[in-house]
Parts: structure tokens; C-alpha cells; sequence
């Protein structure tokens, strides 16, 4: 950080300024021209029906062709997709039958196991011994409460079912997407080709995919396994190219003297120096695979998920959000110990192999002595239903309760927001003529990042208008923009306290990965009671999902504001206020932009949850072709979103390079 | 439904180790398991147990696999599904007639309830609005029904977009002061009713039975005019002599349907399921029994199983 560059936060060059205000007046005089010859230029208005291009039912087509006629010759695409599927549903036939059904070895499934799943202390138990050999008796106490919790209140078995998928998904997804991703590092080629297909798998809504998984792999279990994969793995791909291309040449180097071959070189150098990075990756997947865990549901993963989803259609409130509780407990158990494991210190070499076989024996002790145990008392295996306590009646009469006193005050508050604000930003971007958006947003791609982003963008916006999108296209901008703006205006500030005071942060962090775990269909129902169907309802749990990211960021990225530049200002005799306002902000923008990137991306995913609530956008075309099988529907709108989500970042990554080279401060 | 994911590990160790003989079962045609799917309502989940556990008395095995109401048809297509319980005309029979032109699928008999779908109102609206059930009085009313959103026009919640039924269509042809919002999904369409019914307030919406919100809630269906096919597809029949859908919602049938090479595979068991019939009371009364009254679907199935005994018998005689 140079003085110059401190100088540069205040003092934005001058040409350049008015360059941009040249630009934008040819623009809005372009525009308002636009609407003043409304009648004349109707195409210029509204998409014209006769240009759409039917790509939709290309896909559909192609998509028909794939499974119906494609044929290797020995054997067809649709045979060859099912045998992976059968493949895959081995090692989960393995793990459900551990974890929940026991192995019978009779087709019959009425019969009595005769090796019967691991008993629910013994699990609680093992979980327990897993979370004190990595970590301390700390991490084995929460790590236990966890999963007793899952036993307490009655969802053990389903539990089970999930975890069963998540073990065998997760160790699949981060060994995939390793592999991936070191070929990405290795074959620059590789690595920029597969640059766009990993925005599309993270940003393209996953039932938008969901209908061409089942036509390919058949319903059950396994298809809901894969669309998690697809979902779950391209974080780890990007972590893994980061984290290899970040080893210290020096490593590299001293493993290159010590004469390694390329193949040690890379599991004995690289991939270990790299692994605290690599663990992030992990995280995530684990994260993203247990966000997935209700959709997975609805094509056959059963579970938790499908609990919280049947909980939810009798408005049983409180036995879905129990349910749902138990997804985020699994999720922080899971996390925990996936932690605790990357950050594990080494031991010395005689310890550690001793302290590794105390545990194993305690465990297989624990093991062996209840599932024999379990023969005689029966209520070691399974979990009695007498035992399970419940809180749902709580929580439908708070709600009932807030409902019956407070509705009409929460109905004005609904109504002022909705007539004031909603309503007519809805209608001014349904007003606003294709032509001036494609332009604006192609406009803002010159200048933030010259004539490439423009291409990018505002081809990307006519793939929108000519696949037939733009009017759902407009109303998903509109939903998703208010609630960002709206969750920026509370985590902002929310991460700007949680940045000043140490305990402020834990709470904020431990509130944020509750609503970042917990199933946004869980706070649906309740959101829908108070707020009746419509777009209002939509955009408060959006909100309550996206909300995280802006906090986080904001918080992150003021902690990280240098001390030198504090200093500075406090000798010069800057209020506390001052600070905060003339150089924390300035300074932590950038990162404080990328954390409202992350928003609209999290709010564009929230998209299709929305649509179960009624709202008019992409997300509900894409829940509509769900339900249709309708293959290629569901794709165009779900690319349709993935281009929103890619315009959006690619708009404010070049803003905010460009922002940091004015900073002075460097790119990473 | 996780009971038989280990299908192929006991059948590898079932032969690698020679642990056990042959299946004891009873002579069935296949002890290949049928898949019957199950959705996200509880009417359809007590129709399709009750058919499993007969199944099962027969000597099938049989599994349990969910599956989306619409989009299953392409895995009872391909074979990877056998069995769906309940297609209503009312909103599944365009899908359905589509599926059976394929000729892979095959239409397994009505199971005797009756749908009926209506816009629908909570009793005590009666007093607000006192010419109801008749649908004319529902112009006076469209005040009363308004929300800040669509006044001065009344509300009305329809289903999701997805389940079709033209009540925009209706609105228009009866000139109906309405505006018509679509709810989504189920549950949020009887989250609504719930709260409105909790607070007695103004509730105007999209409701259907057999299922536990007419038990749950004490209201009438709006009283249009009788539906016709013609009414449907002529627009000179009914009411306003220039537009079509100026009628009430038609009744229908609930179909069975079934994956074509079943038919074959398992005769006797499709035969039971042809003769599968139960009505709208017995029903309801079990869809009470879980819905409000907490008993597990399980528990309900087991016990009208054990009460109608010469019912379902009657089913599993193939011949």
C-alpha cells in the first residue's frame, strides 16, 4: 500500500471520469429515444415471439435420441448409463445395509436380518471415539450430542438413510473431483475448457438437470446420488487447480533434487502441501451434499429429506423443522470432524500409532460388545419410538399464535413494503425494452472490463431473449435483485458489528451456518402462513438463505483492512465513525462486493424453492418442466439462470480487480 | 423403500456363499420386487400400501420407490417403475393418455373414488357472504375476499400452475370480479387455509378431496354451473354464449396404471390390482385417522386390512 495509492481511494482520475459520463448519456438518450418510439420499434419493446429459436426442443429431441437410439454398437448410451448407475448403487447397498436394513441374505424382505445394522449406541458411541482421537474431548462431546439429538427425537433411522448416501457420495465426489482437478492443473488446455462447464454445474438450478439424471440413470436412490455429485464436486475442482498452483516452487524444487518422479512429485509433494487448502474443498462438498439432501428426496433418496418434505405437506411445522435440525446437526457433525481432521497435528510417530490403536480397539470393543449385547435387549439396536420426545406441538402453536395476534400489523408492514417497492420496480422491468437491458449490460461489461466482458455479457443476455426467457428472465432479475439489495442492507451492517466485537462474530457465525444448513423448506411454510403466496412471501426466504455470504464477507473482509492504514487515520485524528466510513469501507469494498456476488448466486438458487411458493420467473418454468419430464424446457431456463448468475459475476469480478489495482492491493 | 437397496449384495452373497436355499415364498410368477411409486400425499400413500401389503399377502415382493406424480411416467415406461396407484383425471389424465399411446404403459381400472375439485370457501364465510354456496354471489363478495394486492377484485389461490383446471379461463368466461394467484405447491396452498382458518379470516382457494383438508377444516365447495364436456370444448354451450369454461370443474375417476411388461412378468398380481376399489368415505376416514389424528399410515393400513378381510380377499383370487 503506497501513500499514492491511499491518495488514489479519494481521488478517482479524471478523464476517465468523463468518459463514463459521456457513455451513459448516449445511453439514456438511446434509450429514452427507445421508449419515445415505443409504438414504431414494438420489436425493440418486447421480444418478438417469431425470433425465438426452438433450442428447447432440440434438447428434447437430442435428449430423445441419446436414450432411445444411440448405440456403440455393442452396447447403447441408455445401457451403458444404467451400468453405472448399477455400479454405483453397490457400495450404497453396502452402506444402507451397515447403517439401516442389517443383511438378510434372502430375497425376502420380510424376514428378519440376519446380521442386523449397527446398533444406535454403538454409533453414538464410535462417533464419540472418532471425535476425541481427532481432536479432544470437546469435539467428542458435541460431536455425540449430535447424534443423539437423531436418536432423542425420533429420526435415527432416517438419519441413516442419508448419512448413507453423504458417505458414499462425499468420499466419490472428493476423489472425482481431485482427480479432475489435477488433470485441470496438469493440461492448461484441460483447465480452460472446463473453466464455463464448472460455472454452468454451480449456477444451472439442479432440477433443471434433474429431469435427464432419471431418464438415464432410473429413479431411486441413485440418480438423487449423481445430481448431488454434479451439484456437490465442482467447488473441489476449483480448490483442488488453486491449491496445486499455489505450492511453493520451493517444494517443488527440493522434491525435484531429491529425485522424485512426476507421479511422487504429485502425491508426496504437491497433494500434501497442499491439503489445508484442499480441506476447504472438502468442506464444501460435505456442505453442498447436505444442501442437496431434499431434493435427493424427491427422486427417491428418502431420508431426512424426504421426512422434512412430508413433515411440511401435512404443515406439520414442528416435525419438519426437527427434522430439518437434524440435516444441520448432521452437516455440523460431519463438518466438525472433517475439520478437525485436516488441522490435525501430527503426533509424534510411537504416539500417535498408540493413541490410534487405543481408539480402534475401544471402538471395535464398543462394536462387537453392543451388537451381541443387542440380541438379548433389542433396545440397543433400535432406538424405542417411547423413548423419542417431541417439540412439534410448540412450535405450531407459537406460530399459530403470532398468526392469530400479530397478522395484521405483519399484513401492513407486507403491504406498505409490497405497494411501495415491489410493485413498481416489478413493473418498471417488465416496462424497461429488451434492447436497453442487452445494452446496458453490455455497456457496463466495456467498461469494467473491456470489449471481451461485453461480448460475454451481452451475449449472454441474448441467449436469454432469443430461447424465449426474457419476460421470466426480467421477473427473476426483479425478485432476486430486491432481495439482495434487502440482504445487503442487513448483513452489511450485521458483518460490520460482528468485524468489531469477537463475540458478536461467534454468535453471527453460529446463526449463519444454522440458515446456510437448515432447509429453506423448513421456514417455508411458516413464512407462507404469515405472508400469504406471492412474491413477498419468495423474497423473505430468499432473502433468509442468501443473507449469509454478505455478512461473512463483510465481516472477513474489514478484519482484514491493514492496521497501518487504522493507524494512520487515528493520528490524524479520524473519529471511530470516520474510520469506519472513510477507510475501513472504502478499503474492504472489494471484498465486501464479492461477498454480495456470493448473495446473488445463492439467491439465484434459491430460485426454484420459490417457485413452490408461486412466483412468475425462471425458476417456476424450470419447476414446471420438472414436473412435465420436459428435458429441454427445464435446461433452457435453467441455463437462462445460470447466465444471470454468470453476467452478475463476471460484472462486479472485473469491478472489483479494477478497484483493487486502484487500491493498490494486489490480486489475491 | 431402503429394504431392498441390498438387493445385489445378497444376491452375491446369497450365491457366493450358498447361505440359504431358494426364497421360501408362496408360487407367485416372479419374486422379482414391483415397484409402486408413491407420492406426496397422504390419500395416495394409504392406497398404495394397502395394495402393497395384499401383494405381499399374495407372496410378491414388493418395494416402494418415490417418485414426482408427472414425471414418474417415464420410469413406468422404461420398467424402472411398475405401479402407480392413483392418475386422477382431473389433473393427471393428459399425461397419462400420453404415456398410454406409447403403448409401454397400460391403464389398470379405476379404483372407485372420485375426485372433486372446486373452488372452496371455510364455513364461517358464509356469514360475510351470505348468498354462498352459489357461485353468483361470489361478485357481491369480491371485496370481502380482496387482499391489498388484488382490491378492489376478490383473491381466489389456485393450484400450482402445473395442475392445470382453467380457472383463469373461468374467471373470464363468468366474469368473475377475481384475480386467480397460483399457489405453487400443495403446501403452500393449504399453508394459507390453515392460517386464514386460524384467524376465521377470508379464505377463497383451490380445494380438493379426497384428501384431509375438507376433514380438517369445515367449508363448502363453490356451487358453479354443472360441468360438461361441451361446456369445455363449445363455446356456445353454458352460460355466455361467446367463450368456453363457463362451467364447474368436471368430476373424474382415479386410475391405476401400470408398466405394460408387467402384465406378463406378474399376472396375478395385476389382476389384484385391477380389482382394487375403495371409496371416498372409507377414504377420507383413514386419511383422518393419519393426518389429523397422528396414527402412522402403517398402523391405519394394517387395521383395515384386518376389517375388511372379504374385501381385499376378493381381489387376490386370480384366475
Amino acid at each position: 500500500m503506497t501513500k499514492r495509492a491511499t491518495m488514489r481511494i479519494f481521488l478517482p482520475h479524471a478523464s476517465d471520469h468523463y468518459r463514463t459520463i459521456w457513455i451513459w448519456i448516449i445511453f439514456i438518450v438511446g434509450s429514452g429515444l427507445i421508449a419515445g418510439f415505443s409504438q414504431h420499434w414494438s420489436w425493440a419493446v418486447n421480444f418478438p415471439r417469431d425470433w425465438i429459436v426452438p433450442l428447447r426442443f432440440w434438447i428434447s429431441d437430442f435428449m430423445e435420441w441419446l436414450i432411445k437410439d444411440l448405440d456403440f454398437g455393442l452396447f447403447t448410451f441408455k445401457e451403458m448409463t444404467r451400468s453405472i448407475a448399477w455400479l454405483l448403487e453397490w457400495p450404497l447397498a453396502v452402506a444402507s445395509g451397515i447403517l439401516v436394513t442389517g443383511f438378510s441374505f434372502s430375497s425376502d424382505p420380510t424376514t428378519e436380518a440376519v446380521i442386523p445394522p449397527l446398533p444406535w449406541v454403538a454409533l453414538i458411541g464410535v462417533a464419540i471415539i472418532l471425535g476425541h482421537w481427532m481432536r479432544n474431548w470437546k469435539l467428542a462431546l458435541l460431536v455425540g450430542a449430535c447424534m443423539t439429538y437423531l436418536a432423542v427425537f425420533g429420526r435415527w433411522e432416517s438419519a441413516m438413510v442419508t448419512l448413507s448416501a453423504i458417505l458414499i457420495a462425499v468420499p466419490l465426489g472428493i476423489i472425482g473431483g481431485l482427480l479432475i482437478g489435477i488433470l485441470a492443473y496438469r493440461s492448461t488446455t484441460f483447465g480452460r475448457s472446463i473453466e464455463p462447464v464448472l460455472d454452468l454445474m454451480q449456477t444451472t438450478p439442479v432440477f433443471a438437470y434433474l429431469v435427464p439424471v432419471l431418464f438415464l440413470f432410473g429413479f431411486g436412490p441413485v440418480a438423487a446420488m449423481i445430481s448431488t455429485m454434479i451439484y456437490a464436486t465442482p467447488p473441489m475442482i476449483r480448490v483442488t487447480m488453486l491449491a496445486l498452483s499455489r505450492v511453493p516452487t520451493e517444494s517443488i524444487e527440493a522434491g525435484l533434487m531429491l529425485g522424485c518422479t512426476r507421479r511422487q512429485l504429485l502425491w508426496k509433494v504437491m497433494v500434501p502441501s497442499a491439503s489445508p487448502s484442499l480441506m476447504i474443498g472438502i468442506n464444501q462438498v460435505i456442505m453442498l451434499s447436505l444442501n442437496m439432501v431434499i431434493i435427493a428426496s424427491m427422486i427417491g433418496a428418502g431420508g431426512l429429506g424426504f421426512d422434512v418434505l412430508s413433515s411440511l405437506k401435512r404443515l406439520a411445522i414442528g416435525s419438519g423443522l426437527e427434522a430439518g435440525i437434524a440435516i444441520t446437526l448432521l452437516a455440523v457433525a460431519l463438518d466438525r470432524l472433517s475439520q478437525s481432521f485436516a488441522t490435525r497435528k501430527p503426533k509424534k510417530q510411537g504416539e500417535g500409532k498408540l493413541r490410534f490403536h487405543r481408539h480402534l480397539i475401544m471402538a471395535t470393543a464398543l462394536l462387537l460388545g453392543t451388537w451381541i449385547i443387542s440380541t438379548y435387549l433389542p433396545f440397543i439396536r433400535t432406538y424405542p419410538e417411547s423413548w423419542t420426545i417431541t417439540t412439534s406441538g410448540f412450535w405450531e402453536d407459537l406460530v399459530k399464535w403470532i398468526n392469530v395476534n400479530y397478522f395484521d400489523q405483519i399484513e401492513a408492514f407486507k403491504n406498505f413494503l409490497l405497494l411501495n417497492i415491489l410493485i413498481p420496480v416489478k413493473r418498471f422491468m417488465l416496462a424497461t425494452p429488451w434492447i436497453v437491458v442487452v445494452a446496458f449490460v453490455m455497456l457496463l461489461g466495456y467498461r469494467l472490463g473491456g470489449w471481451k466482458l461485453a461480448l460475454l455479457t451481452a451475449s449472454l443476455a441474448l441467449f436469454i431473449a432469443f430461447t424465449g426467457g426474457w419476460k421470466k428472465g426480467m421477473v427473476t432479475v426483479y425478485l432476486c435483485g430486491i432481495s439482495v439489495v434487502f440482504a445487503s442492507m442487513i448483513g452489511i451492517p450485521i458483518g460490520i458489528w460482528a468485524a468489531h466485537s469477537e463475540r458478536g462474530h461467534r454468535i453471527v457465525q453460529a446463526c449463519i451456518d444454522t440458515l446456510q444448513t437448515l432447509p429453506s423448506f423448513v421456514y417455508l411454510i411458516p413464512v407462507v402462513m404469515l405472508f400469504r403466496v406471492g412474491d413477498f412471501a419468495a423474497m423473505l426466504a430468499i432473502i433468509a438463505y442468501a443473507i449469509a455470504p454478505a455478512i461473512r464477507y463483510t465481516d472477513h473482509g474489514i478484519r482484514q483492512v491493514p492496521t497501518q492504514l487504522i493507524e494512520a487515520a487515528e493520528i490524524f485524528g479520524c473519529t471511530r465513525w470516520q474510520i469506519l466510513r472513510k477507510v475501513k469501507l472504502p478499503v474492504a469494498l472489494p471484498e465486501i462486493m464479492l461477498g454480495i456476488n456470493q448473495t446473488i448466486m445463492m439467491a439465484l438458487s434459491m430460485l426454484v424453492i420459490t417457485a413452490l411458493v408461486g412466483t412468475r420467473d425462471l425458476g417456476q418454468e424450470v419447476y414446471i418442466a420438472l414436473t412435465k419430464a420436459d428435458t429441454g424446457r427445464g435446461l433452457v431456463a435453467g441455463i437462462s439462470v445460470a447466465a444471470i448468475a454468470i453476467i452478475c459475476d463476471r460484472l462486479i469480478k472485473a469491478w472489483v480487480s479494477k478497484r483493487r489495482a486502484k487500491l493498490g492491493l494486489d490480486e489475491n | 423403500m431402503p429394504k431392498t437397496h441390498n438387493r445385489y449384495f445378497i444376491s452375491l452373497v446369497a450365491g457366493a456363499a450358498m447361505l440359504v436355499g431358494t426364497a421360501t415364498q408362496a408360487d407367485v410368477e416372479s419374486t422379482d420386487p414391483i415397484i409402486l411409486t408413491l407420492h406426496d400425499w397422504t390419500g395416495q400413500y394409504i392406497t398404495t400400501t394397502i395394495m402393497g401389503r395384499v401383494l405381499q399377502e399374495m407372496g410378491y415382493n414388493v418395494k416402494y420407490q418415490q417418485a414426482d406424480y408427472l414425471a414418474q411416467f417415464a420410469g413406468l415406461e422404461s420398467g424402472d417403475l411398475h405401479v402407480a396407484m392413483e392418475m386422477w383425471e382431473t389433473t393427471g389424465k393428459d399425461a397419462m393418455e400420453k404415456s398410454l399411446a406409447t403403448g409401454n404403459t397400460i391403464d389398470l381400472g379405476e379404483t372407485g373414488m372420485r375426485a372433486i375439485e372446486e373452488w372452496w370457501y371455510p364455513i364461517y364465510m358464509k356469514e360475510k357472504c351470505p348468498g354462498l354456496p352459489d357461485w353468483t354471489a361470489l361478485n357481491d363478495c369480491a371485496e370481502v375476499f380482496s387482499t391489498a394486492e388484488t382490491a378492489p377484485s376478490g383473491r381466489y389461490l389456485g393450484g400450482p400452475v402445473t395442475w392445470g383446471g382453467y380457472d383463469d379461463e373461468r374467471v373470464e368466461a363468468l366474469s368473475l370480479n377475481y384475480e386467480v394467484v397460483h399457489a405453487g405447491t400443495d403446501a403452500a396452498l393449504f399453508a394459507e387455509l390453515e392460517s386464514a382458518y386460524q384467524r376465521q379470516a377470508p379464505w377463497l382457494g383451490w380445494v380438493y378431496t379426497p384428501h384431509w383438508a375438507p376433514i380438517k377444516f369445515e367449508g363448502e365447495f363453490v356451487e358453479f354451473p354443472t360441468y360438461s364436456d361441451e361446456c369445455y370444448t363449445d363455446k356456445s354451450v353454458g352460460i355466455n354464449p361467446n367463450m368456453a369454461y363457463d362451467c364447474g370443474k368436471p368430476r373424474g375417476w382415479i386410475k391405476k396404471v401400470g408398466w405394460k411388461g408387467g402384465e406378463d412378468k406378474w399376472t396375478c398380481a395385476y389382476d389384484a390390482i385391477r380389482k382394487f376399489t375403495i371409496d371416498n368415505q372409507a377414504m377420507g376416514t383413514m386419511v383422518g385417522e393419519v393426518d389429523l389424528d397422528g396414527k402412522s399410515v402403517e398402523d391405519v393400513v394394517e387395521n383395515w386390512l384386518n376389517t375388511n378381510q372379504d374385501i381385499w380377499t376378493t381381489w387376490t383370487q386370480c384366475n
